[in-house]
């Protein structure tokens, strides 16, 4: 039964200028089939792959060309068929430089012989089901690509009751899970009713923002079909979407500070994970390909794509019809939390929600200028952090003031910096600190 | 390669359009009120003397600034705030020299020596103020704040402090909109100019409600216990200018939610104290600048709970 709720949120949190419009309403696009791909090892947080073909091998579509080493990782596939041209470091859009299998395409896209629907999986046992996820290279599409299967593989000693798929896409800019949800509501709803049978959980939320009205009637609709999974109307304000937060919202538990979601009995899933779950686990389906939004404020035409990981930014920007002006900025991800890129010749990754240009206007930040103790970081934090303190004990290399004032609890969001009439750099005054409280404690630990 | 020039910066990519600079002119904006009051009822002077302690803040955080090296902050705008400010807190009579002085104190020994904007650890404008009281006080009491031409000899709460022929006290419409026979400080006449100006700064989110409510309410109560008019007590002496503009500086005062509450009590309630017991009338101006001083400690006691602590805590305790 689907019931609408209230409006749910969290305390804290800032509404930056949306930019949806300018794709939320441009009907999805099926990207060109790529003539090469580059298939980085790492695409997950945990144990990168190992290449398990060689230069001048052929292969198929959805075959597997790396090996998930170790319970941390998850295999990584071919996204088109065609001939191993080099197995090599590449860049990568986290910035470093990673071990890849690089592939150029037969044009045919020849899927691979060996993937056949598995058909029902009802009366599988859950421990199967998990493999499959494992199997068919899921992470978490959200963001963090945490591998799927170790979030769901509950650990014994807590009490999970409720799964959450996030909907929520609060990231400004970025429409391509708004239109997954108004494209694919039941294989949604399905890859859910997969994971909550293979956690055993009998509750199950899809929390979406309500600026996406559309996406929550379709979304209501499909939910009404199974038992135990509702549409969770949450406020639209950033980070909604966020664990944590989306958590709190839901079910209005906090998860313990240093402890999983699972603490607080939650587990959380993107949408297009739940969709690619559905993929893999009932269709035999490895992850492949996925949804992505190319914008940006020096696109010419900007749309939502079905991509094939291993892609080229540059390509889908040349699909985009390319630039209007010169970019500046080139982002993966959305403009709160994405990474800013060398290049344009990054590939793809599972992680990819979005290509973002800006051009020289909006690449350009302003020069920071002196704290003015306004409380309006603090105000905004959805960790109820107080920012301009961890930022100036950082910068004065307190790293233990730091810890005290809890710059281990910062989820990175960037509310603070965005909100700061000073224009300081906060979260990254704060990574910083992060960083070197991480290492001592570790250091401590030995 | 023809590969564009790329800024690698780290997230977030977007920032808010308020800088500190809107904020401050903001606060400009919401004090044109008081302003245009302060010229109806004193004429040239009262524009003469802000004229002069704008310049005169202005002028000294430029030449501080230049001697030390810094970039130029007189664009931030905050130096303008506390020129006007000041200038909203001294006598119709004041001298320019006395005018120009005070800025200088404002904002060379008070801001700049601090560390500039940010650091100061009371309101320069008030620290100004009660510098000149201090240095010059017949210039600062009494009399000073009445033009010549006159009939009354004493502010309003002076009138009542010295028990003086209650005739001569305006009513409580006048008080409230302080466009004639009250007298005060130059920007402090009238309570309703300073109302519209404070309510468009909450209205804008450059502060928020919780210390000018709380402060008036805590003067608006409190007086009543004393058997004070507590309409006229929130009207009068500086009470609006202070609770709007004075004691809602971000850098002087606390910006935690609970924080904001206690301040804003403190200065509610040392306000009412020193006007009933003090040997001083008006007590605004000190009572924010006590606050000021106890705003650090408020602070750290009254930082928010972090997410995901709560439960931990009860657990710690149930553990021991
Ligand atoms: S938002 Fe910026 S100026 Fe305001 S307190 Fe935080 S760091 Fe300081
Ligand atoms: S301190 Fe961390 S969690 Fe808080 S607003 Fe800043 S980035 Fe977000």
């Amino acid at each position: 039964m689907a019931k609408q709720s209230a409006l749910k949120t969290f305390l804290g949190g800032v509404h930056p200028p949306q930019e949806k419009e300018r794709t939320a309403n441009e009907p999805v696009r099926e990207a060109q089939l790529p003539e090469t791909v580059v298939i980085p090892m790492s695409q997950h947080i945990g144990a990168p792959c190992s290449p398990i073909v060689k230069v001048g091998d052929y292969v198929y579509t959805g075959q597997k060309v790396g090996e998930a080493q170790g319970f941390m990782s998850v295999p990584v596939h071919a996204s088109i068929s065609g001939t191993v041209k080099a197995v090599e470091e590449r860049e990568h859009p986290n910035g470093n430089r990673v071990m890849s299998v690089v592939i150029e395409s037969d044009g045919e896209d020849i899927l691979d012989p060996s993937i056949k629907p598995n058909g029902d999986y009802h009366g599988r046992d859950p421990k199967e089901i998990i493999k499959m996820i494992q199997d068919g290279g899921i992470v978490g599409i959200g963001g963090a690509t945490f591998p799927t299967h170790v979030k769901l593989s509950i650990p014994p000693d807590k009490h999970v009751d409720t799964i959450i798929l996030n909907g929520a896409e609060c990231e400004p800019y970025i429409t391509c899970d708004d239109h997954l949800m108004r494209r694919d509501p039941d294989i949604i709803v399905k890859g859910l009713e997969i994971i909550m049978y293979a956690t055993g959980v009998k509750q199950g939320y899809i929390g979406i923002e309500d600026n996406k009205p559309e996406a929550i009637a379709k979304m209501q609709e499909a939910a009404a079909k199974s038992d135990g999974i509702d549409v969770a109307v949450l406020k639209t304000k950033y980070p909604q979407g966020a664990e944590k937060q989306l958590i709190k919202a839901v079910t209005g538990r906090e998860v313990p500070s240093g402890a999983l979601p699972a603490d607080a009995g939650a587990v959380v899933s993107n949408v297009g994970t739940a969709a690619q779950i559905y993929h893999t686990v009932v269709e035999g389906m490895p992850f492949f390909q996925k949804m992505l939004t190319c914008t940006g404020s020096c696109v010419k035409d900007p749309a939502t794509y079905v991509v094939r990981l291993g892609d080229s930014f540059q390509s889908i920007i040349d699909q985009s019809g390319g630039f209007t002006k010169e970019p500046r900025k080139l982002i993966s991800g959305g403009p709160m939390m994405g990474i800013a890129q060398f290049t344009t010749a990054v590939p793809i990754i599972k992680s990819t929600s979005g290509i973002l240009c800006f051009d020289k206007e909006l690449a350009e930040l302003p020069e920071p200028t002196p704290c003015i103790k306004c409380g309006r970081c603090a105000h905004v934090c959805p960790m109820h952090l107080q920012p301009l303190y961890i930022q100036a004990y950082s910068l004065r290399d307190r790293f233990d003031k730091a810890d005290e004032y809890h710059a281990l609890d910062c989820i990175e969001c960037g509310s603070c910096s965005y909100i700061c009439p000073a224009k300081r750099p906060l979260v990254t005054s704060i990574r910083t600190a992060k960083r070197i409280i991480a290492a001592e404690k570790r250091k401590a630990k030995k | 390669m023809s590969e564009p020039k790329l800024i690698v910066s780290s997230s977030p990519h977007v920032r808010d359009k308020e800088t500190t600079a809107s904020i401050m002119q903001k606060v400009v904006i919401a004090l044109i009120p008081a302003f245009a009051v302060a010229c109806y009822v004193y004429g040239w002077s009262a524009l003469m003397i802000t004229a002069v302690c704008v310049a005169s803040t202005c002028l000294t955080e430029f030449l501080i600034d230049k001697a030390t090296g810094k970039p130029n902050s007189v664009k931030d705008w905050s130096a303008v705030v506390t020129g006007i400010l000041l200038a909203f807190n001294l006598p119709v009579s004041a001298p320019w020299w006395l005018c120009f002085v005070g800025g200088a104190f404002a904002i060379g020994i008070v801001k700049m020596c601090f560390g500039g904007l940010g650091s100061n650890f009371m309101n320069p404008a008030l620290s100004g103020r009660a510098f000149l009281l201090a240095c010059w006080p017949t210039r600062m009491t009494g009399s000073a704040y009445i033009p010549a031409d006159a009939v009354t000899t004493a502010t309003p709460l002076g009138i009542i402090k010295e028990g003086l022929d209650a005739s001569m006290l305006p009513s409580t419409l006048d008080m409230f909109l302080g466009t004639s026979g009250v007298y005060g400080a130059i920007g402090e006449i009238s309570a309703l100019a300073l109302l519209i100006g404070g309510l468009y700064l909450i209205f804008t989110k450059v502060i928020s409600w919780r210390i000018p409510v709380t402060y008036i309410g805590t003067v608006f109560v409190l007086s009543m216990c004393f058997g004070q008019d507590p309409f006229y007590q929130i009207f009068a002496g500086g009470l609006m200018l202070g609770a709007f503009f004075m004691a809602t500086d971000y850098v002087s005062s606390p910006n935690t939610v609970l924080g904001q509450f206690i301040f804003a009590f403190g200065c509610g309630l040392l306000t009412v104290i020193i006007r009933q017991f003090g040997g001083y009338p008006e007590g605004v101006s000190y009572s924010i600048l006590l606050m000021n001083v106890a705003a650090p400690l408020i602070q750290k006691y009254t930082a928010p709970r972090v997410y995901g602590y709560e439960k931990k805590k009860k657990k710690e305790s149930e553990a021991a």
